[in-house]
């Protein structure tokens, strides 16, 4: 029952939001987003004793299909929840010292988009799970075509086709599915343990990975990613990168593991090259970037190409990898676009070679953006470098070549990241640079809180593979 | 059956009504008559009948559609009475049509008679005809008015010269009958030919490609209210029309004609979603919309044998519902920019943040995305199709639906992302009630399917 009372405060909050003033709506939205933060830690305490029993929910609602709302939590699900629960509070506070037309419908769809992401992580049902897949995307989208740069309507339309396809592909693969099941359920369980054949799961392995790959995204599925990224609010590219990309890379665990052992098993090659291919790719391309928020878009295709080659691997480091840099990623990248939204509120520009000497104005906001990028770049006692060397020990497992390759990605990602915070933040300002004002109450907020998660899940890994290590070993078994 | 005789009534008193000078009353006792006229038609529930020497028939199926139809009716009207404000002195020749337009729609959902069909199609027809040609003074109304007749009569005729070659065949107008002979050992070509042209007629009815040639020109040439009726209710009733045709030849589809509604279901998705993808007129936008939602609907027809009726019903009503909902705040905006292009929407999004907010969900819910009613009225068509093995079909039927989100989308970013133009967009109380009623019942019914799969 937990489960739902995750689910209900977010959708409260949106539907307040939806009427409430226009200056009430931040703190309103800020005081939502903390109790449902609140409320996760007793529910991660409830989760630590009595297991996710606490969390089960079934009940039926459609009979015709047979459809049936099941949520539940594992330690899977419990992390990815946890990781929306604590960036939340953090979007919605970045924005506290920022003018956002129309604040209320913008946080009620941040709230909207909370509560969908949340029933991604929890659904058990497979058309749950794709109701809540589809929600999730609705209210992203009017974030980032009404609220995003001049570019928006175009880049937010591919998005949504994009990611659109992807889903209906995914559509098609459960509704097959669900005709092949001898007693027509989507229910997790029955799913898990009932493969079809494996001449299917070749095929339908591609519906649902299309669907995934597309979110996560992963090269050739990525176009719509740098741009979209770019001219979509700060506050929007918190929720995609931080959030919303966590649902492609959850689902590969969730879903696709499960219900096409057969399939990952076949695939298995030809996805961890691409991945591996997407990493060296997308942080070459990242080395060139000129804009700030680009030059973060690509560096998380890379990122998220090695997570999903450490699935791959369908090893238990590769996994328990995987998890771990899912947490450090979403909360990385929601401090590299923070720093940069800061950057562009200050300056009025993303361009780095336009940048310079903001150590000189503000030492501290430089001195915070380093542990963010040094954090990104995975240096030891960084929550980037757990996850980073299990993800590269579990690929040189796999094959050395492949590993070697993927391991080219850290001395990259150290080259883009440096060379950017090098011309970006240190040496001399530029002619026509403008004053660093001093940062605002919520910046330090979020500035401080997201370096102590930095440091915290750097030091003490052990917090999340503990949490995940029964779910994993579960899963490994279905292979 | 006493649900027909009431609407015929109520169609010529609004004509006494005029006679007797008492104009202003006729849009308050029409939509009390239409309310009266729902619960007659629901007390017939699980009261099945047959009536006028077996033409006629009552059961669940009929009463559901019934219901849908009147309930369709009643909010077109009520857009209506708003619509024709400046035009009183007409007003109840409109109000009288399209109550007949009801009448036909009836005789069309209760038929057990080919004849009957027939009649029912015919009144349905006429009384469009009219209504597409009621701006006497606009060339694009005469137009619409003019062409949707010539064409519809080939249609009809079609419909008439198949009917007789089946009676020609069976020695029989009655379904039952021809169900009798269908389900034989001998089928003669000369059957054959028969259904095949009603089958042609039928199509043309629910504009289903390549029969649809019609369909663009008449719902933008049309008054806008007319477009609505037009593409809400015709649809749906056509359609359960067809899904009843079928349900007779439930051994002879398969063998005989899946290949054709196999074809037509296609060239249907694809030219009507193809064709919408260039079009800047909201109207036209719509029509072709429609071609591809006739297509939908067409996948779930194959299945007719096996098929519940209530998967059309709950497409037919997310359908029409949604589309009333858009049309009633695309008729304010109509109204007040005076342009029914889709640059018409621009910056609604700013000016008027509700009413672009309740379009884009119509949209939405046209373009069948969860919560709304389209994505489980797709969703039944496609998993039926599936376990009947149109494995393709349902491909191409979800490739199609992409492509269909692409220019729903096109209404929204011209609310949201074009620059607003200067006129104040009005919309009337009526409207706004509509609007809203249609949103809600969407909303209701696309997270509750089974309060309408479930009714039978």
């Amino acid at each position: 029952m937990l489960s739902l009372e995750l689910l209900f405060i977010p959708l409260l909050a949106a539907i307040l939001l939806l009427f409430a003033n226009e200056k009430a709506a931040k703190p309103l939205a800020l005081v939502f987003g903390l109790v449902e933060a609140v409320f996760t830690v007793y529910a991660y305490q409830v989760f630590q004793q009595n297991g996710s029993e606490a969390f089960e929910f079934q009940m039926p609602w459609v009979n015709k299909p047979q459809i049936n709302i099941h949520f539940g939590l594992d330690g899977i699900s419990l992390l990815m929840v946890i990781l929306t629960n604590l960036l939340v509070p953090f979007i919605v506070l970045s924005g506290f010292n920022r003018d956002t037309k129309r604040p209320a419908v913008f946080y009620a769809l941040i709230s909207f988009m909370h509560f969908a992401l949340l029933g991604v992580f929890m659904a058990l049902d497979g058309f749950i799970y794709y109701i809540f897949w589809e929600l999730a995307l609705i209210p992203i989208y009017f974030i980032a075509f009404n609220w995003g740069d001049e570019n928006s309507p175009k880049v937010t339309l591919k998005f949504f086709i994009y990611t659109l396809a992807g889903s209906l592909l995914m559509l098609f693969g459960f509704l097959y599915l669900y005709m092949g099941m001898p007693n027509h359920s989507l229910d997790w369980s029955v799913l898990s343990t009932q493969h079809t054949c494996s001449c299917n799961q070749t095929w339908l392995f591609w519906m649902f990975f299309a669907a995934f790959a597309i979110k996560i995204p992963i090269i050739p599925f990525h176009t719509w990613q740098p741009d979209t990224y770019k001219s979509a609010p700060t506050q929007g590219t918190m929720l995609l990168s931080g959030i919303m990309l966590k649902m492609g890379t959850y689902s590969l665990l969730r879903w696709l593991l499960p219900i096409f052992p057969a399939g990952m098993i076949e695939w298995q090659p030809i996805v961890i090259t691409l991945s591996v291919t997407g990493i060296v790719y997308a942080s070459i391309i990242a080395i060139m970037q000129r804009d700030l928020k680009k030059l973060f878009a690509y560096s998380s295709i890379a990122h998220v190409g090695l997570i999903a080659a450490g699935i791959f691997t369908l090893s238990v480091e590769g996994i328990q990898g995987s998890l771990v840099q899912m947490l450090a990623h979403g909360i990385n990248v929601v401090g590299l676009f923070f720093c940069a939204d800061i950057i562009l509120n200050r300056k009025g520009t993303l361009q780095i070679h336009q940048l310079g000497g903001i150590r000189l104005q503000s030492p501290w906001f430089a001195a915070f953006f380093l542990i963010v990028v040094l954090g990104a770049v995975a240096l030891p006692l960084t929550n980037g470098f757990v996850g980073e060397f299990m993800l590269l020990y579990s690929l040189f497992k796999y094959n050395v070549w492949l590993g070697a390759v993927a391991g080219t990605s850290v001395i990259l990602g150290a080259v883009y990241m440096l060379k950017m915070y090098q011309t970006a933040i240190l040496g001399d300002t530029t002619e026509h640079s403008e004053p660093m004002e001093a940062l605002q109450w919520n910046e330090k907020v979020v500035l401080i809180g997201i370096i102590s998660l930095i440091f915290i899940l750097g030091i003490f890994p052990g917090i999340v593979t503990n949490l995940t290590q029964p779910a994993i070993d579960q899963l490994i078994k279905l292979i | 059956m006493n649900t027909l005789i009431y609407t015929s009534v109520l169609g010529f008193g609004l004509m006494v009504l005029e006679v007797i000078k008492l104009r202003k009353w006729i849009s308050p006792i029409l939509i009390l008559g239409l309310s009266i006229l729902f619960g007659i038609n629901i007390h017939d529930w699980n009261q099945p009948g047959s009536f006028m020497g077996n033409m006629l028939e009552v059961n669940n199926f009929t009463v559901g559609f019934n219901a849908l139809a009147i309930f369709i009716t009643l909010l077109i009207l009520m857009l209506a009475s708003e619509y024709y404000a400046d035009e009183e002195h007409h007003i109840s020749d409109y109000m009288a049509i399209m109550t007949f337009v009801l009448c036909g729609a009836q005789m069309m959902l209760g038929y057990t008679n080919l004849v009957m069909f027939f009649i029912g199609v015919e009144t349905l027809s006429i009384s469009l005809y009219a209504l597409s040609g009621s701006k006497r003074f606009d060339i694009k109304s005469n137009e619409a008015g003019f062409k949707y007749f010539l064409m519809g009569s080939f249609a009809s005729g079609f419909l008439l010269f198949g009917i007789a070659l089946v009676y020609g065949a069976t020695q029989s107008f009655d379904l039952n009958k021809i169900a009798e002979y269908a389900s034989g050992d001998v089928v003669t070509p000369l059957f054959l030919t028969g259904v095949l042209l009603i089958l042609f007629a039928l199509f043309f009815k629910v504009s289903a490609a390549p029969f649809h040639f019609w369909a663009p020109d008449v719902y933008e040439g049309a008054p806008s209210i007319i477009t609505a009726f037009m593409s809400t209710l015709v649809k749906v009733v056509g359609f359960a029309a067809f899904y009843k045709f079928l349900h007779v030849f439930a051994y002879l589809i398969p063998l005989k004609f899946e290949w054709l509604i196999v074809t037509v279901a296609i060239l249907s998705l694809v030219t009507g979603n193809l064709s919408a993808l260039a079009q800047d007129n909201f109207k036209r936008l719509m029509a072709y919309s429609g071609i591809s939602h006739a297509g939908y609907l067409l996948i779930g027809l194959i299945g007719a044998a096996t098929f519940p009726s209530s998967s059309i019903l709950y497409y037919g009503f997310g359908y029409a519902l949604s589309t009333i909902g858009a049309f009633s705040i695309a008729m304010a905006v109509f109204k007040s920019t005076g342009s029914e292009d889709i640059s018409a929407f621009n910056g609604l999004g700013k000016k008027n943040p509700i009413l672009a907010a309740c379009l884009s969900a119509t949209m939405l819910g046209l373009a069948g995305i969860p919560p709304f009613a389209g994505f489980f009225g797709k969703f039944y068509i496609f998993s039926e199709a599936l376990q009947n093995g149109h494995f393709y079909l349902v491909l191409i039927g979800i490739l199609s639906s992409m492509v269909g989100v692409y220019y729903y989308m096109k209404v929204v970013i011209a609310m949201y992302a074009k620059p607003a133009n200067e006129t104040k967009i009005e919309i009337s109380l009526t409207n706004q009630l509509v609007m809203w009623l249609c949103l809600v019942l969407v909303l209701i019914v696309g997270i509750m399917p089974s309060l309408v799969t479930g009714l039978f």
